[in-house]
């Protein structure tokens, strides 16, 4: 009787603890703060796109000028 | 839509997606792991497609009734930049998909019905490039777009979901709504539409002033 009980604690404990166990994610790389680069790499690509639009919007907001003289 | 406070939000919100969405956590599940962030890209793009094709829903019914060549120009150029992020989503789901449903490919419901949509609305610059007077050009277009318009809503909304799909929120999949309820996703992912839908109105926006300024320096000739 105590035996089954014991077992049973046993795989109950077991269960809880593997079910804890994480889904692989990228830990690694954000605790060694490699993301970082990650994001400064986006970050800039869209900085870029943002300034290129803005030239753009800029030059045709010039040309409108012109055509309206 | 010549103001900069919007386009500056917009440059705000796009850049806190990037730097939110991979520092933030996310729910850790199996299979997506940490390509559950691919929603704040992949999804987007289709918002933003919808958003650009709805508006050049609009232009075409104003072209129908007003007749006004500078509403056939709206709404061509919504479509063209609609199209361009269709292909965008279309895209970034295939190399999400290679990963996570193990192929870029997998004849989804979802899949098929876009790949259906996206190929109406190539006809529809093909429509376009096959006429050369204006006028009928215009008033042609403007009635397919209409009709491209109205099948939007079975290809994307109705038909997915009413098969398995292994999209969420289809079939018997778990909701998008789950992913939703992550109130640390929804911080982000709400953000991203908003940044994304104005950074294509932006750029429709610029190519639709060059199609108006080569259009009227045309005229004057």
């Amino acid at each position: 009787m105590l035996r089954s009980i014991l077992a049973t604690i046993l795989v109950l404990l077991l269960t809880v603890a593997t079910s804890q166990a994480q889904t692989e994610m990228a830990d690694t790389m954000r605790s060694n703060g490699k993301i970082y680069v990650v994001v400064v790499v986006l970050a800039t690509i869209f900085a870029g796109i943002f300034t290129y639009l803005v030239v753009l919007d800029r030059k045709i907001g010039r040309m409108e000028k012109e055509n309206r003289n | 839509m010549r103001q900069w406070w919007w386009k500056i939000l917009c440059g705000v919100l796009v850049l806190f997606t990037v730097v939110a969405g991979f520092m933030m956590p996310v729910p850790r599940l199996d299979i997506l792991n940490e390509t559950i962030r691919n929603l704040y890209f992949h999804v987007p793009m289709w918002f933003t497609m919808i958003v650009l094709f709805t508006a050049a829903f609009v232009y075409s019914i104003k072209y129908l009734r007003s007749g006004k060549l500078e509403d056939d120009i709206y709404a061509s150029t919504l479509t063209s930049t609609g199209i361009l992020f269709s292909i965008l989503g279309m895209l970034t789901g295939m190399e999400w998909g290679k990963y996570t449903w193990g192929a870029a490919w997998s004849n989804d419901p979802k899949q098929l019905c876009t790949a259906i949509l996206m190929l109406i609305y190539f006809a529809y610059g093909i429509l376009r490039s096959g006429m050369r007077d204006e006028e009928k050009r215009a008033k042609i277009s403007a009635v397919y777009n209409v009709f491209a318009f109205a099948m939007i809503v079975p290809l994307l909304f109705v038909l997915p979901r009413m098969v398995d799909s292994l999209h969420p929120g289809n079939g018997g999949n778990p909701a998008f709504a789950k992913y939703d309820l992550d109130s640390d996703m929804r911080m982000v992912f709400w953000p991203a539409n908003a940044g994304w839908i104005m950074l294509g109105s932006w750029i429709a926006s610029l190519n639709i002033r060059l199609a108006l300024l080569k259009h009227k320096s045309e005229n004057d000739l």
